[in-house]
């Protein structure tokens, strides 16, 4: 039976998959079915509520324009959005997903981590202070700076749009099958909470309540796991030595787990996604609409420069956490752990020791159960109100950076052409936010059975090679064209979406067509997606000599001047 | 348009290629090294898993992965805090030279 458990941790995995659904579903082992209802947890979930509600409540007094809404006035700084960035990227995908991964692998989960990391550096280097001075609300702002307007933000808002969906879709059905093992709530009760709540925290609080939703959700976070390390730390005298020999002695695949395993097969796939992480990130809609809400280009190198430090430091957090979880949870199977029953009775291996038969939940559950045994039931359910509340944070980024395609690139320059008052445009906002989240609801009813393993690392290769190409190559290189920037990005779209469905994760998994049937061969698209992109944007742009070309392209010196120096940047606040 | 005139200057002015074409460098070549570390260490796992997987020392659990993968990360961690402060120092007080000579004259 494909189990729930089964569909749970690939996608729980989700993050992870990269690397494909064999090894994700080696990471479950167990069942999740719904557990008993943790009081605990939910009282502690009710507390972030209600204080995430006060919160969303001061931010609607100060919510009265667009800009506003969009980016909180812009007067957030670049620590806070630093803090609020790592609260948007840090999904519970990482912290359970990782940490599984590092329970079932080992060292597997290490090679995860870091390709969740190193889109930083390229965001910092090529993208912050660029998209700070160029933007102002949207990333659209800025691809379309010098170009024409309604095809290129056509074009951006799709972008946008597609990957917050699938993006969406994965955290909505993770939310349920989480949520229906922590809590004990039913899967469509929880996607319904997460909907209203989400759709609260951007209605009536936008931008604002958006980043305090998301700071709260970091810090919150951050502490839950470096209580975690640091106790699993203690226990071994602060030598990763004796935790690794530990964990070596009763992990079952032993010495195997401190070397890479399965997880990176050819080295074209390891590239391909290895590319997808780096340069997705970069084009993530709701990542980069985050740059917006800090005063200047220097608070939006600050922010990156602290997004990369504290999302750092939790991956190695996720790592010790795996480990720990794989020396402490084996002290206590009975309490973590199913029983592998043969005949009705726990069977019994040639030791005369009973034998487990994997993680109660599933294989995500490591760091939850972990939480049980270092800190108790208090901990377990503030761990549990922690994942919870990373959904939260996480869906309510999104949410907003699809409200703002809709309404600021879509309704304010496509179709009233720049003319619409902020006014209007705040109230097209606010529709489209209730729109999103009853589809974000619907969506996470219809697919609670299906397999969406395959969806956040789609939304990965969507960024890298549809928003990223148009966004690098209209802010640097002069001779880029509205036709190319369109037809390039197209292109990437088409592909990358293409090829993932001709991949095992979905031709194999999700259509049921036969093992080995599928016609892309590799993990990720993003190699040849990307790459075809970056070559349409460069010869369609060549091939044009059409009037408006030379004239976007004499438009590119006062662009380069605004983007390197940010003289006339749009300033922080639209009061 | 005044906005325009203030381009112009900016753009005649030496220090300004010279801030663009300094920090364009400086982002590439960080850029360059981001890319060595993480395509570096994920071609040793495609291509040399063994030697990943070799103890530290004899008689030691820890393999010379480990430390390799977490230094990635703080590497990561470190290059990008080392370009945020060089560009919110050095580059920005260049930015608010070039804007101020645009400024004056």
């Amino acid at each position: 039976m494909i189990s729930q458990s089964m569909r749970n941790s690939l996608l729980l995995a989700a993050g992870v998959l990269a690397a494909g659904s064999a090894l994700a579903a080696g990471a479950d082992l167990g069942n999740t079915t719904k557990q008993a209802t943790n009081w605990v947890a939910i009282a502690m979930f009710g507390i972030f509520v209600a204080v995430t509600l006060g919160i969303t409540k001061w931010a609607a007094a100060r919510t009265k324009s667009a800009a506003d809404f969009y980016t909180a006035g812009g007067g957030i700084t670049g620590f806070q959005n630093g803090m609020a960035i790592a609260g948007d990227y840090m999904s519970a995908a990482s912290f359970l997903g990782i940490s599984g991964l590092v329970f079932a692998n080992g060292f597997d989960g290490l090679i995860f981590s870091i390709g969740w990391l190193v889109g930083w550096p390229v965001i910092t280097f090529l993208m912050a202070e660029r998209l700070r001075n160029l933007g102002k609300f949207t990333f659209a702002d800025v691809a379309a700076y010098r170009f024409a307007q309604v095809p290129m933000r056509s074009f951006a808002a799709t972008g946008s749009l597609v990957v917050v969906a699938f993006y969406m879709i994965a955290q909505m059905v993770g939310a349920g099958q989480l949520i229906k093992v922590l809590f004990g709530l039913e899967y469509t009760v929880a996607v319904i909470i997460v909907g209203v709540l989400m759709m609260c925290y951007v209605l009536f609080g936008g931008m604002t309540a958006t980043t305090w939703v998301q700071i709260i959700k970091a810090i919150m976070l951050l502490t839950g796991a470096t209580f975690m390390a640091l106790a699993v730390l203690f226990q071994f005298g602060f030598n990763p030595e004796a935790l690794f020999a530990k964990a070596v002695e009763v992990h079952s695949k032993h010495q195997a787990i401190m070397a890479p395993g399965a997880l990176i097969k050819d080295p074209v796939s390891a590239i391909s996604v290895g590319m997808a992480l780096m340069f997705g990130t970069a084009g993530l809609p709701h990542i980069l609409m985050r740059f917006f809400t800090v005063p200047s280009a220097k608070e939006a190198r600050k922010s990156v420069g602290w997004a990369t430090t504290w999302i750092g430091y939790f991956y190695i957090l996720t790592f010790i956490i795996g480990f720990g979880a794989i020396v402490m949870l084996t002290q206590d199977p009975a309490a973590y752990y199913v029983p592998k029953m043969v005949d009705g009775v726990q069977a019994v291996g040639a030791d005369g020791k009973p034998v487990w038969d994997g993680l109660r939940g599933g294989g995500n559950m490591a760091a939850i159960h972990l939480s049980n045994a270092v800190g108790g039931n208090v901990f377990l359910g503030f761990i549990s109100a922690v994942a919870f509340a990373t959904i939260l944070a996480v869906v309510a980024g999104l949410t907003l950076s699809g409200a703002s395609a809709v309404s600021h690139d879509l309704y304010a320059t496509v179709f009233k052409h720049g003319n619409a008052d902020s006014a209007s445009e705040l109230r097209v906002s606010k529709i489209t936010t209730v729109c999103l989240g009853i589809i974000a609801v619907f969506l996470g009813i219809a697919f609670e059975k299906e397999n969406v393993a395959y969806m956040v690392m789609l939304a990965f290769a969507i960024a890298c090679s549809a928003n990223f190409p148009v966004l690098f190559m209209s802010v640097l290189w002069k001779d880029c064209t509205t036709k190319g920037a369109v037809a390039g990005g197209i292109v990437g779209l088409v592909l990358s979406v293409g090829l993932t469905i001709l991949s095992a994760s979905v031709w194999e998994a999700v259509l049921k067509n036969p093992k080995g049937s599928a016609w892309f061969p590799y993990s990720s698209p993003a190699l040849f997606s990307m790459t075809a992109a970056f070559l349409v944007i460069y010869l369609v742009s060549k091939m044009d000599n059409s009037a408006q070309a030379k004239l976007e392209r004499s438009l590119y010196p006062a662009q380069k001047v605004r983007s390197e120096t940010g003289l006339g940047a749009a300033t922080a606040s639209g009061h | 348009m005044a906005n325009d005139d203030i381009v112009a200057r900016i753009e005649a002015n030496p220090k300004y290629h010279e801030l663009v074409s300094k920090r364009t460098s400086y982002s590439i070549f960080m850029s360059i090294l981001m890319i060595i570390a993480y395509y570096g260490y994920i071609l040793l796992i495609a291509f040399n898993k063994e030697w990943l997987g070799t103890p530290l020392a004899p008689g030691m659990v820890m393999t010379i992965g480990i430390p390799l993968g977490v230094g990635v990360i703080v590497f990561t961690i470190a290059i990008t805090n080392v370009y945020v402060r060089k560009a919110n120092s050095d580059f920005d007080e260049m930015t608010a030279e070039v804007i101020k000579e645009a400024n004056q004259k």
